[in-house]
């Protein structure tokens, strides 16, 4: 989800000053309070997490009682004020006691469903058609396992849950009402360690070492975390930054700053300079609104002429290691200068017209067509103003280009960035971590809203994301087209973007499920690209993208919706693999850890193998290389990749598994030179492979396992 | 201390005027002489769900969205006419995107309205419609077509239509990223986290297609015939 406006700074009659008259008859205000200055205690009637409080404390407008209903912090989802209907409310549909907005948690989760194992996909397709409900909706799995779910605890309960890092044995998950930190050492019942109440949306999260950074951007977000909301427009108590946390001790996270950014933080990055192992970096993306001076000076709103404007460049924060607290602002690089418009061809008209032909999982390069990508390379930070684009663009609050990204995913390995920025996806150089540049940009007809980017483990592939709609509406329904709201897969070609093909979870889904391409990451399966990704409530589904013309499906889990007839908001926010888990953020069911399940499409070698990566933490906008240690699992999951790709004859695969078993069997110097003489045997076979590449790297393999001691 | 009117309200559809003692921040208003006439409030596809409004939310809020869905029913009028009268396919393509985006979007408003027990324009309302004075004005909202450019659009066909739907709609977007702006300055509002978001996506997507509209005109020899 996502980002905010520019503001111009001129004089205005308040919005409420002409709407308001305009709407006399129908607007009501009935609750007027006198409320002490924003900084006093207890909080005004803006109290934001006072739970279901508001419609209440409406029925009773002139009550007092209003600002200590708002004073209780938002432990409770459904605090027994909420239950006193309002007759005039709802236009007078009569007086039933309201649901209450979360059902209560089952004291035992329904069993998650037996998934279907195959190697071709299930049909029909079993994610259609399934019964709706908080926590007892009905799944769909296939090649894939619910472990657990673990509900938000009270106070997080029907409050949006965001992303998630990872540090050691916990998952890290943001929520709007805070931070909820998960000891995630046993999959199978996770626990939660800690709950830190600080509202702010989205509270993107990401770690380093003992720190932890947050993003704040909406404006109800307050320095002192507190829940009563910022209601001046203009205020010293708002945050929309960066918060950094201390958390040495995970069960007590100490707040030792934050910065302040002129449009706030919608995500961050992480990045580190390998040259510069005092400090880390942050990346700052928020495409919100500019502040007022008079928040936070400095914040100016100008064209993309003007030096000084707070668009059109990325905010660089550079945090101390030693001294976390002196975290600031070191570089602002004008990523978007000389960005010319990319041409945009005509839709190739695709053959399947709207909506969906028969389910196909990508959309495939037909309609290719559709992306251009625009040259050009931007000065460095603080070079001279763009002379072009933007300056003559008319109109109050005209957009004139990208002047923000949504969200950027570094990947240092290979000296990259994927800036998925608004209207175009771009390609940075951060060989300099400091002063990133431009190398490419593309712009696609079916891509609406660039959201986020994901490399392949060799960096010569990015897969950028488009969040058509925000991640609110539904738009993933049997009408909506399998080219809008999906991926689109790109080669990176001497450091140009070139599009290949769309893919989309491809089950239609209901009017009552948002569903948009949105938050994933690679699974470590060596030699393929793999990646696990949320669509929301269109759950979860798992691609390989190797071929990046030809995307398919081999996994995939979903629920019905969360409510049988209103649309609210649900499913996967985020799904990340995590040191042999994969572990979702789930908006508002909480928790979710999966396991995949070998099939033909995925053998349980490569599934092995993919659990021998293990990282201390993970940050998955901060993209590192994927290296796997020496293993048998290594050199069996290549077997099975040629053997499925008919890579070796089938006697060369059986000596090369018995070879592998045998050795596996042996110790010391047998196994050495057991190993010695399969790789040497398997280099006489490559010559004679379809997939001399695969080949190779199995016999790296086996040496590597040959060398180890 | 201060006064300050938060709208915690949403005691009723017919309350007529303001609640007395509202700070600068809410100015009088003049109370309506028949909140009758105003548009139907007939939702017969939604239900209201009160339980749901976990946050407060101000005035401006409120007449944020019932603004935004007359605006948003005109959007759909407009695009509702490129197949018709003969629209480039690629504004054909840009007419299917923003037509499902802003019918989802009206959809949400309407609800967002309904659970708070606030007046529901109709989906298809094109005027803001206000009592004033004991009269009835009917108002266009920012960046809105008038009645003479709308025939103009529906006379219109091929690039001509082209021409004047990418002017038109370039100006109707940034109508409503006016709006969104004005509502960052307004006391009170966007503590609701829907609102901010639902605000947030209505600036995004717009903006981006201003973008590509702007590219699209050029592409024709610019705004000028």
């Amino acid at each position: 989800m996502r980002t905010l406006p520019p503001m111009t700074q001129k004089p205005q009659t308040p919005l409420t000053a002409r709407l308001v008259t305009a709407l006399g008859a129908s607007l009501v205000l009935a609750a007027c309070a006198t409320t002490m200055p924003p900084a006093a205690t207890p909080p005004a009637p803006t109290s934001a997490p006072a739970a279901a409080t508001a419609p209440a404390v409406a029925a009773s407008p002139t009550t007092p009682a209003l600002a200590a209903a708002a004073a209780t912090p938002a432990t409770g989802a459904t605090p027994a004020t909420a239950a006193t209907p309002d007759a005039g409310r709802g236009g007078g549909r009569g007086q039933r006691e309201p649901p209450p907005p979360v059902p209560p948690v089952p004291s035992v989760m329904p069993t998650p469903v037996t998934p279907i194992v195959s190697g071709t996909a299930p049909s029909p397709d079993p994610r259609v058609g399934l019964k709706a409900g908080y926590w007892d909706a009905a799944q769909a799995a296939w090649n894939m396992r619910l472990v657990s779910n673990s509900p938000p605890p009270v106070g997080y309960r029907g409050i949006t849950n965001s992303d998630l890092a990872f540090s050691g044995h916990y998952a890290i998950q943001g929520n709007y009402n805070g931070i909820l930190f998960w000891d995630i050492s046993n999959p199978a019942k996770p626990v939660l360690a800690k709950s830190y109440e600080c509202p702010a949306s989205q509270n993107d999260v990401s770690v380093y070492r003992n720190l932890l950074f947050v993003s704040s951007e909406g404006t109800n977000a307050r320095l002192d975390c507190g829940t009563q909301g910022v209601p001046d427009p203009i205020s010293k108590e708002r945050i929309r930054g960066i918060r950094i946390f201390d958390i040495s001790s995970i069960t007590d996270p100490k707040y030792v700053g934050n910065v302040q950014t002129c449009r706030g933080s919608h995500t961050h990055t992480v990045v580190t300079d390998p040259a510069d192992t005092d400090n880390v970096y942050i990346y700052v993306s928020g495409s919100s609104r500019v502040r007022s001076e008079e928040e936070l000076p400095g914040c100016t709103d100008g064209p993309i002429d003007d030096p000084n404007s707070a668009r059109f460049r990325l905010e660089v924060i550079k945090v101390p290691l030693a001294a976390p607290q002196n975290a600031a602002i070191v570089t602002s690089p004008r990523i978007f200068n000389d960005l010319a418009p990319p041409p945009r061809r005509p839709n190739p008209a695709p053959a399947g017209g709207a909506g969906r032909a028969g389910g196909a999982a990508a959309a495939g390069a037909a309609a290719a067509g559709g992306t251009v990508a625009a040259g050009a390379t931007a000065g460095r930070a603080g070079g001279a103003a763009a002379a072009g684009r933007g300056a003559a663009a008319g109109g109050r609050g005209t957009p004139t280009g990208p002047n923000q990204c949504h969200d950027i995913t570094t990947y240092m390995d290979s000296g990259m960035a994927g800036g998925a920025c608004g209207g175009y996806g771009l390609l940075l150089d951060i060989r300099e971590a400091t002063h990133p540049t431009r190398m490419d940009a593309a712009a696609d007809i079916n891509m609406s809203y660039w959201h986020s980017a994901t490399f392949s483990n060799d960096g010569t592939k990015v897969l950028f994301s488009d969040e058509w709609g925000g991640g609110s509406s539904p738009r993933c329904r049997e009408t909506d087209r399998l080219e809008w709201g999906a991926n689109a897969i790109f080669t990176i070609e001497r450091g140009k973007l070139v599009f290949h093909s769309y893919y989309k979870m491809p089950a239609p889904q209901t009017e009552l499920e948002n569903c948009v391409a949105h938050n994933g990451s690679l699974l470590p399966v060596p030699g393929r690209d793999i990646m696990v990704q949320g669509f929301y409530q269109g759950g979860i589904t798992v691609f390989d993208w190797t071929d990046p013309k030809k995307p398919f499906e081999m996994a995939f889990f979903d629920r019905g919706p969360l409510d049988a007839t209103r649309m609210i908001s649900a499913g996967s926010w985020s799904v990340y693999w995590y040191n042999g888990m994969i572990v979702s953020s789930e908006i508002s069911r909480g928790l979710d850890i999966y396991e995949l399940v070998p099939t033909p499409l995925l053998s349980q070698n490569e599934i092995d193998a993919a659990k021998t990566v293990n990282s201390n933490f993970v940050n998955v906008q901060q993209q590192t290389k994927i290296v796997w240690p020496p293993s048998f699992a290594l050199a069996k999951a290549y077997v099975d990749q040629l053997e499925r790709a008919g890579g070796l004859s089938a006697a060369n695969l059986a000596s090369t598994r018995s070879a592998l078993t045998r050795a596996e069997g042996q110790t010391g110097a047998a196994r050495a030179t057991a190993l010695q003489a399969l790789g040497t045997s398997l280099s006489g076979m490559a010559s004679g492979s379809s997939d001399q590449a695969k080949v190779g790297l199995l016999v790296a393999a086996v040496n590597d396992l040959a060398a180890q001691r | 201390m201060r006064k300050s009117c938060v709208a915690l309200c949403a005691t009723g559809v017919l309350v007529t005027g303001l609640a007395a003692g509202c700070g600068a921040a809410s100015p009088p208003v003049t109370p309506a002489a028949s909140p009758t006439a105003v548009q139907s409030t007939a939702t017969p596809e939604l239900v209201a769900r009160p339980e749901l409004v976990r946050q407060p939310y101000s005035p401006d809020d409120v007449a944020f969205m019932a603004g935004m869905i007359p605006h948003h029913a005109q959007a759909l009028i407009m695009t509702g006419w490129a197949p018709s009268h003969g629209a480039s396919q690629a504004l054909q393509l840009m007419c299917e995107r923003m037509r499902i985006s802003q019918t989802d979007e009206i959809k949400f408003m309407r609800t967002w309205l309904l659970d708070r027990g606030q007046f529901v324009p109709a989906a298809d309302a094109t005027h803001m419609k206000m009592e004033r004075d004991g009269m009835t004005h009917e108002m266009l909202m920012p960046g809105m077509l008038n009645e003479a450019e709308m025939a103009a659009l529906d006379k219109a066909r091929g690039r001509e239509f082209d021409r004047l739907f990418l002017q038109g709609m370039i100006k109707h977007h940034g109508g409503a990223i006016t709006m969104v702006e004005d509502l960052y300055k307004a006391y009170g509002a966007m503590q609701d986290d829907f609102v901010y978001l639902f605000v947030s996506d209505v600036f995004a997507d717009q903006s981006v297609e201003i973008e590509r509209m702007q590219e699209m005109l050029a592409a024709l020899g610019g705004g000028t015939k």
